[in-house]
């Protein structure tokens, strides 16, 4: 492990390669230090962090999703992991701001960081520990988070089930309606807000799964409503 | 959802909203519907219509085997991944849980004024829609030398069923260092990527067996489907296995001699220990005798209800269509189905039609956990079913990733024959 990058290193890492960013776009990692007291009962981080309730953050970014040998992930996260979900700025962006989203059954119960400013100053901080060849500031880990917020009235759609019912078929080529879980993850029985946020992450290309961002990339907010609303009870 | 489908979608839908309560039956006696083939595009019609019209409709489907042996898997059955018996689904679940009438005959007649259908062992069947998606029959004098009557000494294994098991003894027989030869077909075909998926689980199976053995592919083709990808396994897990002649060296200038065990390119004999010939294709031949396909041996339909465009009755679904751009696939036929059985619920019973969804995904084994898959989803114009996104897996891919979309291939193979058969 390479040592911490101190920020004003990284600042000028960043002015000498771009030219022009100021360091202050990306976040506060002195802020941030303040705001990773929140993830501390679970991560380490730095010199000789250990992976203990959660995995440890060091070099975080560029990384895998779940892909420290023997830290037992949740299935959703090595799910995605294998889908190709790469740790960077825009991924982990929006995994702070709310897990479920980017993973479901994610095993970090954390209820998510709202604000877009803080999540900046913490993803800055962690940022630090990260000292790969992918950390170079123009490479896409350091390119500036554009997570797409989901405005309320997307979230508080009421599906029409029966359309569902209908949209659903496409899904069953695949999925199986009794939730076996074998190759393809279960979709049924899911509270509806997951299901929007999963299949948004999907259309937004958040979620790295080609197929699933071909099927959710041209659904529309009121389909993605529909099969919410089908797939929470399908009985 | 384009503006003028949404419209469409909107009319229709507050049209019909009143009578949602329950399905609506349209005259005296409940319509009747008959499916002619119980594969992916048949199974999955008559399972939908029966499901969704909760006995308003009565559906009949006709099918002259008692069980339906994939043809997907069936090469990876060849290259000893799954088993022979897993590829077989019966009709039992349609007949009992959803009221489906399972009659095990072939259709040899379409009576379109009457609206009938013949079937072989005596008696006809009426229908007020009928669904056909009897897959493809071989075109013949396709391959000098080669009709169904060779199909023993040179088996296709491009229908469900024995033909795989033939196919698989004859590899296992192959003396040491002896020549496995495919000619593949033209375009256009069932499963684009099915002949070079076979390649693959056949070099896989020899390797393990017969590792001097060859592989040679006789190809009309310029290209085929995931070509990059299959080129770069057999490079790296069959090398110096593999040698393919296409078009530019004689590849479409083929005969085979079943007697000899002979495949002759552009004039060249070749001796061969198996010859799996796969030859030119067309709509399975109650589409032609229902007069409903074209020069080309296809059956063209509109593309937003898969009903034929010669008889607005008649659906015709799976490889037998011809739609646009949709690859003649399981995954497309179950799609298509879907579609097709909402128009014809639509149609029948006053249930609410929404508008028609196309997608297709596509997985192929290249090795031991080394999957690859291609994809897209499509819309219903005019003109045909037209594509309008897709991907495809790249080369060079971990084999993590590679582990992963195998295994979703099994998932998919649970879940598309769950989708047919309940
Ligand atoms: C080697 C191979 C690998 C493949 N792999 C894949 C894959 O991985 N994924 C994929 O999506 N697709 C795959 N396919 C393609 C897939 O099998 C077909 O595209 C699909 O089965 C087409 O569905 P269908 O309903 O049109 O025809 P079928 O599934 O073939 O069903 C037709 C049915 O109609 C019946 N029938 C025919 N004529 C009559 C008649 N006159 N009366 C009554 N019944 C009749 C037949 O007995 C048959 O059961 C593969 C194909 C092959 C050959």
């Amino acid at each position: 492990m390479q040592g911490k990058l101190t920020p004003l290193l990284w600042a000028a890492a960043l002015v000498g390669l771009t030219g022009a960013a100021p360091a202050d776009e990306i976040g506060d990692p002195e802020r941030g230090a303040q705001l990773f007291r929140q993830c501390a009962s679970c991560h380490q981080i730095g010199d000789g962090a250990e992976s203990r309730v959660g995995p440890h953050l060091n070099e975080i970014y560029g990384r895998r999703a779940g892909s420290i040998e023997r830290f037992s992930y949740s299935d959703g996260m090595l799910r995605m992991g294998a889908d190709g979900l790469i740790w960077d700025l825009r991924t982990l962006d929006a995994y702070i701001a709310n897990p479920r989203a980017l993973v479901s059954g994610t095993r970090m119960s954390y209820r998510g960081m709202p604000e877009a400013q803080d999540r900046a100053d913490l993803l800055a901080y962690m940022r630090d520990f990260t000292a790969s060849p992918a950390d170079i500031p123009e490479a896409e880990p350091t390119a500036l988070p554009s997570v797409p917020e989901l405005p309320p009235d997307v979230l508080a759609l009421q599906g029409d089930a029966e359309w569902g019912a209908y949209l659903s078929s496409e899904c069953t080529s695949c999925h199986q309606i009794d939730g076996t879980d074998q190759g393809i993850p279960s979709i049924t029985y899911w509270p509806e807000e997951d299901f929007v946020l999963a299949l948004h992450a999907y259309k937004t290309k958040l979620r790295p799964h080609p197929v699933m961002q071909m099927i959710a990339g041209r659904l529309s907010n009121e389909e993605i409503a529909a099969l919410a609303a089908f797939f929470k009870d399908p009985d | 959802m384009t503006a003028l489908s949404r419209r469409h979608f909107i009319a229709t839908s507050a049209a019909v909203s009143a009578s949602l309560a329950a399905p609506m039956v349209r005259g005296q006696g409940r319509p009747r519907v008959v499916v002619v083939g119980g594969g992916s595009g048949g199974a999955t019609a008559a399972r939908y219509i029966a499901k969704d019209s909760q006995g308003a409709i009565d559906v009949t489907l006709i099918e002259p085997q008692r069980t339906y042996f994939t043809c997907y898997f069936s090469n990876l059955y060849i290259g000893g991944f799954q088993d022979y018996d897993d590829l077989g689904h019966s009709y039992g679940k349609l007949a009992s849980e959803y009221g489906i009438n399972v009659v095990h005959d072939w259709a040899i007649g379409v009576d379109r004024d009457a609206k009938t259908v013949a079937l072989a062992g005596g008696g006809s069947v009426p229908y007020d829609r009928l669904i056909l998606s009897p897959g493809i029959d071989f075109k013949d004098g396709a391959i000098p030398g080669w009709d169904l009557a060779a199909q023993n000494a040179m088996p296709h294994a491009y229908k469900g069923g024995t033909q795989a098991q033939l196919l698989k003894a004859q590899i296992m027989a192959m003396p040491e260092g002896g020549t496995y030869a495919m000619v593949a077909p033209p375009n256009p075909y069932r499963c684009p990527p099915g002949p070079y998926e076979r390649i693959s689980m056949v070099a896989h199976a020899l390797t393990q067996m017969n590792p001097t053995a060859k592989i040679l592919i006789v190809d009309p083709k310029e290209k085929y489907s995931k070509q990059a990808l299959f080129e770069e396994g057999w490079q790296k897990h069959y090398a110096g296995m593999v040698e393919r002649i296409g078009p530019d060296f004689g590849g479409d200038k083929v005969e085979v001699r079943p007697d000899a065990m002979e495949v002759v390119v552009d004039g060249v004999v070749e001796k061969v220990d198996v010859c799996n010939v796969i030859p030119a294709q067309k709509a399975g031949r109650i589409a032609e005798l229902a007069d409903l396909t074209n020069e080309e041996g296809w059956a063209p339909v509109v593309p937003a209800t898969m009903q034929s465009r010669e008889d607005e009755n008649i659906h015709v679904l799976g490889d037998a269509s011809q739609q646009g751009d949709m690859p003649k696939s399981g995954y497309s036929a179950n799609s298509q189905a879907k579609v097709a059985a909402m128009a014809v619920r639509g149609a029948l019973t006053d249930s609410r039609v929404f508008p028609a969804k196309f997608s297709n995904t596509c997985w192929s084994l290249i090795a031991t956990e080394d999957g690859v898959k291609v994809g897209a989803s499509y819309e219903a114009t005019e003109e045909k079913i037209a594509k309008t996104s897709g991907f495809i897996s790249n080369t060079g891919e971990d084999a993590a990733l590679r582990k992963a979309t195998y295994e979703e291939s099994l998932g998919w193979y649970a879940g598309i024959t769950t989708d047919m058969f309940g």
